[in-house]
C-alpha cells in the first residue's frame, strides 16, 4: 500500500468539472429514457389491423331511392349517404344567416365538397355522422317545420346528446354548441358506385 | 415524536431491530397529535382510505372474471353476476364503491373548503389531495368504459373526443387515446390495463404522499387554529390527543355508519334510481344508436353541465378544465388571514355557500337534457361557479380576519 498520508489529503475539489460531469450524465440519461419512451408511446397508435380495417367502402346507389337514407361504416365511423330530391336541395337556401359557417370555410371536407350542397354531385350527400361537438351521432329530422327541433326548421340533422342542428347539407345552426359543418369523408363517385375512402382528386387511399 | 425503548427480548425485539414496526406505529399513530376538536366532517378522510382499499379487494375479485375487450367485455359482466357464486354482491360493490367513492371525496374536499384546510402551512397536501381526485376521475372513467355498456360507449366517445379539441394535436391525439378509427379492442384493453395496474398505483403512492405531508403539517380543524402554536410543559400540543387511540376509536364509528349506508344501497338500491348505474349500461354497446340521452354519472355532472351551457366547443372544453384545475389555485386564492368558515365575515359564508349549492345544482343539471330552461339555468350557475374563485381573492381578504380564540373550542362530551 502506498502512503495514507498522501492519499488522505483532500484534494481541491474542481467544482466546474463536477458540475459539468452532473450536467453530462443527467442530460445523457434523458436522452435515453425520452428515446425509450418512444416505443411506449407509439405503441398506443392503430395497429395494422386496424389499419387495414379502414381500408374503402363501397355503396351501390342504384338501391336507393330519392329521399332515402342509408348507413354505412368506414373507419369504425358511420356514415350517412342521402340522396337528396329537389325539395330538399332547395331547402338548403333562404337560411345561410343563421349557420356558423355557410361556406364550409372551416369545416372538414374535401375540395369538391366545398361548396353551397357539400357535395360532389348535389344529389348525393355523403357525410361522417359523428357530431363535430363532442362526438354523438346526429339524427335524421327530415321533416320540415318540424317544430319540435326549432322555428322554420328547413329539414335536417339534430344530436340528440348537446343538441346541435345541422341542415341537410350538414351545416350547422347557430346556437349550437358544435362549431363545425358534420364532416364530409373523401369519396369518389362513378355512375351509381360511391366508394368513401377513396378521394376523387387523388383516386387513391385517404 | 415518541421513541419506542427496546423490548428485553422475545420476537418484538429481534422484529424491531430489524425493521422499525414500533418506531413506525408511534410516529404515525399513538405519537400522533392531532387536534381534539375533530367533528363529524373529519370521518371523510378515513373513510375514502376504506373506499380504496374496498375497490381495490373488490377489483381483484371482478378482475377474476371480467375479459376485457369489445366482444367479451359485455358478456363476461351479465356472466359473472349471473352465474358466478356471489358475483352478483361483489360486482355490485365494486361499481355501487365508485360512487361512495365519490360521495366521500366531495365530503372530504368540502371540509377542507369549509375549515380552510387548504390554507399555508397545507397548501401541498391540498394539491396532492387534488392529485388524487384527478387521478380518481380518469380511473372512474375508464371503470365505466370497461364493460362496454351503451352509454359506456357513447360516453367514452364524449370524453375522448374532448381531446379532439385541442388545437393542431387534437385528432391525432383522439386516435392516439383510442389506438383505432373508433372506440375498439384497442381502447378497452388499454382502459383495462390502466384502470387495473397504472391508476391504482398512482392513487396508491399519491395517497402515501397525502398522508406524508399530513403528518407533517398536521392535521387543522373547525376552529382553523394551529394546536402546534399552544404546546404544554411536556413538548405536546395542549389541545392535541394521540390518533390512537383516540381518532382511531373515532374512526370506526365511522365506519360502522358507512358500512351500514353502503349495505343498504348494495342490496335495495344498487343502480340508485339509475344514478349510480345508468339504464342504458343495461344494454350492449351499440355504435348506431346513441342513448336519447347522453349523461355522464352523477360525479362527473357539474363539469359536464358547464361544457354544455358553453355554445362554442373549444372554449365549452376549456372552461370545463379550467373549473377542475381551479380548485387546485384555492390556496393562494384564498386571501384571509383566518382559515376556519367560523372565523370569517357573512359575505365568505354567502360565497361558500352559494357555491356549494352551485355545485350541486350543475351536477342535477349536467342529468337533465340540454334544451330549453336546463340550457338557460346552466348557464346562470356557470357563471356563479366562476364568481366564486374570482370574489374569493376580494371576499376572504376583506372579511376574514376578525379575532379568533385562542384555543379551539372544545366541549367534553
Amino acid at each position: 500500500m502506498s502512503d495514507h498520508a498522501a492519499t488522505d489529503a483532500v484534494p481541491e475539489v474542481d467544482e466546474s468539472r463536477r458540475k459539468f460531469l452532473i450536467a453530462a450524465t443527467a442530460g445523457t440519461g434523458a436522452v435515453g429514457a425520452i428515446l425509450t419512451a418512444v416505443p411506449f408511446v407509439a405503441s398506443w397508435n392503430p395497429s395494422e389491423s386496424a389499419r387495414a380495417a379502414g381500408l374503402p367502402t363501397e355503396v351501390d346507389l342504384s338501391k336507393m331511392e330519392a329521399g332515402q337514407m342509408t348507413t354505412h361504416f368506414w373507419r369504425k365511423k358511420q356514415i350517412y349517404v342521402v340522396k337528396r330530391t329537389p325539395e330538399m336541395l332547395a331547402s338548403l337556401a333562404g337560411h345561410d344567416g343563421e349557420l356558423k359557417d355557410p361556406e364550409s370555410k372551416e369545416s372538414d371536407q374535401p375540395d369538391y365538397a366545398k361548396n353551397a350542397q357539400r357535395a360532389l354531385n348535389p344529389d348525393v350527400l355523403v357525410l361522417i355522422a359523428v357530431c363535430t361537438h363532442l362526438g354523438c351521432l346526429p339524427k335524421t329530422r327530415f321533416t320540415p317545420n318540424d317544430a319540435t327541433v326549432m322555428a322554420n326548421w328547413p329539414g335536417g340533422f339534430f344530436c340528440p346528446c348537446h343538441g346541435s342542428k345541422f341542415d341537410l347539407a350538414g351545416r350547422v345552426f347557430e346556437g349550437s354548441p358544435a362549431s363545425l359543418n358534420l364532416a364530409v369523408p373523401p369519396y369518389t363517385l362513378e355512375g351509381d358506385k360511391l366508394t368513401i375512402g377513396v378521394d376523387a382528386n387523388q383516386k387513391g387511399n385517404a | 415524536m415518541a421513541t419506542v425503548i427496546e423490548g428485553k427480548g422475545g420476537f418484538r425485539a429481534w422484529l424491531n431491530k430489524r425493521m422499525p414496526v414500533d418506531q413506525f406505529v408511534a410516529d404515525q399513530l399513538t405519537g400522533y397529535y392531532a387536534p381534539k376538536n375533530f367533528n363529524v366532517w373529519y370521518f371523510f378522510g378515513s373513510l375514502a382510505l376504506l373506499v380504496f382499499v374496498m375497490q381495490i379487494v373488490t377489483g381483484i375479485f371482478v378482475t377474476m372474471h371480467f375479459k376485457p375487450g369489445e366482444a367479451t367485455a359485455w358478456n363476461s359482466v351479465q356472466v359473472m353476476v349471473r352465474e358466478v357464486p356471489y358475483m352478483w354482491l361483489i360486482q355490485p360493490m365494486h361499481a355501487v364503491g365508485a360512487s361512495f367513492f365519490f360521495v366521500v371525496v366531495y365530503l372530504h374536499m368540502a371540509r377542507a373548503m369549509l375549515y380552510g384546510s387548504y390554507k399555508a402551512p397545507r397548501e401541498l397536501l391540498w394539491i396532492i389531495g387534488m392529485l388524487i381526485y384527478l387521478a380518481l376521475m380518469a380511473e372512474a372513467f375508464m371503470g365505466y368504459v370497461l364493460p362496454n355498456g351503451n352509454m359506456s360507449y357513447w360516453g367514452a366517445q364524449v370524453i375522448i373526443n374532448l381531446f379532439g379539441t385541442i388545437p393542431g394535436i387534437g385528432p391525432d391525439l383522439v386516435e392516439w387515446i383510442r389506438g383505432d378509427y373508433g372506440i375498439g379492442d384497442a381502447t378497452l384493453n388499454r382502459f383495462f390495463s390502466l384502470h387495473v395496474i397504472a391508476l391504482p398505483f398512482i392513487i396508491a403512492l399519491l395517497v402515501m404522499l397525502h398522508l406524508v405531508a399530513l403528518r407533517q403539517v398536521g392535521s387543522n380543524n373547525p376552529d382553523g387554529i394551529e394546536i402546534k402554536e399552544k404546546l404544554g410543559k411536556d413538548g405536546l400540543p395542549i389541545d392535541g390527543v394521540p390518533f390512537h387511540p383516540y381518532y382511531t376509536v373515532k374512526d370506526i364509528v365511522g365506519v360502522g355508519l358507512f358500512l351500514t349506508l353502503f349495505a343498504v344501497v348494495v342490496f335495495f338500491a344498487p343502480t340508485f334510481g339509475g344514478l349510480f348505474m345508468e339504464p342504458p349500461n343495461f344494454e350492449p354497446a351499440n355504435p348506431v344508436s346513441t342513448p336519447d340521452h347522453i349523461a355522464p354519472v352523477w360525479y362527473f355532472t357539474p363539469y359536464y353541465a358547464i361544457l354544455r351551457a358553453v355554445p362554442d366547443q373549444k372554449i365549452g372544453a376549456l372552461l370545463m378544465a379550467a373549473s377542475v384545475v381551479a380548485f387546485l389555485f384555492l390556496p393562494w386564492l384564498d386571501r384571509a388571514k383566518n382559515k376556519s368558515i367560523r372565523y370569517r365575515g357573512a359575505a365568505s359564508k354567502i360565497l361558500l355557500g352559494t357555491f356549494f349549492i352551485t355545485f350541486v345544482v350543475l351536477m342535477w343539471l349536467g342529468l337533465k337534457p340540454a334544451d330549453g330552461i336546463y340550457v338557460l339555468l346552466a348557464r346562470i350557475f356557470t357563471t356563479l361557479y366562476f364568481l366564486f374563485f374570482i370574489l374569493l381573492p376580494f371576499v376572504s381578504k376583506a372579511d376574514g380576519n376578525g379575532p379568533v380564540p385562542d384555543r379551539v373550542t372544545y366541549h367534553a362530551h
